[in-house]
């Protein structure tokens, strides 16, 4: 990588990272509602990820979502709308947080049933190895979402079809409260010997590492060599939701992970050490981060809410005659005319 | 217009679409080889046609409606079979949280074109192999919901569901299978939400859907030798609802019987009743009766099972106390 994209990768980083705290605060502001769950720790997984895919690969995640919005191109304002629910956001404010989409970017989206975008991601992986399009897709979930059978659902799919598709676990150890010793009966990495899936862990607190591992499974998924499982390791700075206290978690524990940090350990031992920043470059791109999130927060605030009127869109992509909601009908069903019947009862 | 049974109408449907559509592929249990493929037969012989479009799936219902919509998603027309409907009990949160919200949640940016076919319908198989669930999926805002009664519908609507640029839950029968009738050899497509009257009479109205389609017309044949005269409005869609015909006949008839199979309490009868007292109060002579399933797990001994559902008898029963009842 050159000197320009390593210091992408690094702003991206910073830029989620702001953008988590500003949420957080927006959130205790009661701008935004509902859960939030916020990526602080874990930015070198989606930034290492998403710098190490083509543009046009498929992307699907969990309610974690806002880093890997962000590192797929959907800007700050959007998804700050998003969390505002507001017009402008992602989905118009119809999903808000775990249901951030940018589908021009083929991310597909965060869902927020633990385990059940993984069947979907499948799919996707499914679709491009029969039409051959060439895609990879990359299906990122949390080590919570290991033992709940669509997991081990789409795990042996996958496999069996040989389908071009990541298994992307970030192992932050934590399903909710519950420590992984106490949700899972076996090391991460072997729940990929179980369907003889090509595996490997990764360091998540390094974007290097991430990017490396996402590109060798990902050169494997196009050389028709299958799907691969990465157990990467990582940690989550903030409760589950801001809905958590985070009281179970030992605060010792915490310490120590934040030593590992991957946005300082990134600047450090990559781009000060190689000389390819000077400490003022990594404080003007501090600088810039900010006001890039204070601008969306600006513009979050004075974007509309959607139109009432929209309410009803989209529930079909294709409307049919005498469409019924909410259980009753909007005004008295009209009969149609020229519809073919056999007439053999009539 | 030669005469097929519905489980034929239904292969020349998937066939018809697949010659038609090279992105329409069929992803289920068994529906390759087994039995010559499908475990009812519907299948069979179409992974020979079409290599490499038939697949075999792992039984994981979670999975084949999970696989299903994302290969929807990324550009492919699915037709997902599951077994029987009571195993789509597994695949809920994928058929609810996923098929039905991601156009919608998503703001229009995805779209979900699959067909989930499965049947309804008892057989001796006892409570967990019996069930009827058309009112839950019927329940769902973002699901299409098709239930045909007959071979000419079946294969109509089938082709029109593939189709459709939105997940469809294709309701078969079990005890429809080996039924006959006259489908056409040329192409046609039927509508989604558009009901039809399979009878026309003028003293009351039985509207119904689906297997209790065949039982309210051997009743109607029975009633006519007494001299009353039914009018039958099948369905055929059950989301959206299509009350037009309904609505028609009420108008003309002033007496409606809702027949349907499944359990009666939240059932999809209780909805039509309700919505044509508010649309047609005035034009009832009678209260809106109901004939549905009794509510008990199904049982496996012969007598209990047949005691359990709704029959022609049954729905003979209704509209004598309807016709004999005064108001």
């Amino acid at each position: 990588m050159d000197k320009e994209n390593l210091v992408a990768l690094y702003r991206q980083m910073v830029l989620i990272r702001v953008f988590e705290d500003r949420a957080a605060e927006m959130y205790a502001k009661a701008k935004i509602a509902g859960f939030l769950h916020l990526y602080n720790g874990q930015e070198a997984v989606a930034v290492g990820s998403v710098s190490a895919l083509h543009p046009d690969d498929d992307v699907v995640v969990n309610y974690r979502d806002h880093g890997w919005a962000l590192a797929r191109g959907s800007s700050a304002r959007a998804v700050m709308a998003e969390l505002f629910g507001r017009a402008t956001g992602t989905t118009g404010g119809r999903g808000g947080s775990m249901h951030l989409v940018d589908v021009k970017n083929r991310f597909w989206g965060g869902y927020a049933i633990v385990g059940g975008h993984l069947p979907l991601a499948a799919g996707l992986a499914a679709a491009a190895q029969y039409l051959k399009t060439g895609r990879v897709t990359l299906c990122s979930m949390g080590d919570g979402s290991t033992n709940i059978g669509t997991f081990h659902a789409a795990m042996n799919w996958a496999k069996l079809w040989n389908l071009p598709i990541i298994f992307m676990v970030e192992n932050n150890q934590y399903a909710m409260g519950t420590h992984y010793d106490v949700h899972s009966a076996v090391p991460m990495i072997q729940k990929a010997a179980g369907y003889d899936m090509y595996a490997e862990q990764v360091d998540g607190m390094d974007v290097m590492a991430v990017r490396e591992a996402v590109c060798r499974a990902a050169e494997r998924a196009r050389k028709g060599e299958g799907p691969s499982f990465l157990d990467v390791v990582t940690y989550r700075y903030r409760g589950h939701s801001m809905a958590d206290p985070d009281v179970q978690r030992d605060k010792a524990e915490i310490a120590r992970w934040k030593e590992r940090d991957p946005i300082t350990r990134f600047a450090t031992e990559v781009l000060l050490k190689r000389n390819l920043v000077t400490p003022k470059d990594l404080n003007d791109i501090q600088k810039s981060v900010e006001q890039e999130v204070e601008d969306a927060i600006e513009f979050a605030d004075k974007s509309p809410e959607p139109a009432l009127d929209t309410l009803y869109d989209y529930i079909y992509q294709q409307p049919v005659r005498n469409m019924q909601i909410a259980g009753s009908l909007i005004r008295p069903p009209t009969i149609a005319k020229d519809i073919p019947t056999n007439g053999k009862h009539a | 217009m030669a005469e097929i049974t519905y489980r034929e109408a239904l292969k020349r449907a998937l066939r018809e679409e697949m010659q038609r559509d090279p992105t329409v592929v069929i992803w289920g249990e068994d529906v390759v080889a087994y039995a010559g493929g499908g475990a009812y037969g519907v299948t069979s012989g179409l992974a020979k046609e079409f290599p490499g479009r038939v697949r075999d799936t792992p039984i994981a219902e979670e999975a084949i409606i999970g696989v299903g919509i994302g290969a929807a998603m990324g550009g492919m027309r699915p037709v997902c079979e599951i077994m029987t409907v009571n195993f789509t009990l597994v695949a809920w949160d994928q058929i609810v949280n996923h098929a039905a919200k991601q156009s919608h949640m998503f703001n229009g940016q995805i779209k979900v074109p699959m067909v989930i076919r499965t049947p309804n319908g008892h057989g001796r198989t006892a409570a967990t192999h019996s069930q009827n669930f058309d009112a839950w999926f019927a329940h769902v805002p973002g699901l299409k919901v098709v239930a045909p009664s007959t071979p000419y519908d079946a294969k109509g609507l089938l082709k029109t569901s593939i189709r459709d640029d939105d997940p469809v839950v294709f309701l078969e029968h079990l005890q429809l299978y080996g039924t006959r009738g006259e489908v056409p050899d040329e192409e046609y497509l039927i509508p989604i939400g558009v009901s039809d009257y399979k009878r026309r009479g003028k003293d009351v109205t039985l509207v119904t859907w689906g297997r209790m389609t065949m039982e309210s017309l051997k009743a109607a044949r029975i009633l006519a030798e007494e001299g009353i005269d039914v009018e039958i409005v099948d369905l055929r869609t059950l989301r959206p609802l299509d009350l037009s015909l309904a609505l028609e006949s009420v108008h003309k008839t002033n007496r409606v019987i809702v027949v349907e199979e499944g359990w009666r309490t939240a059932g999809l009868g209780a909805e039509i009743a309700a919505s044509l007292q508010e649309m047609a109060f005035n034009d009832l002579d009678a209260p809106i009766a109901r004939v549905a399933g009794l509510e008990v797990p199904m049982p496996y001994a012969r007598n209990l099972e047949r005691a359990t559902l709704p029959f022609a008898e049954d729905v003979i029963a209704a509209v004598h106390a309807m016709m004999q009842k005064q108001y």
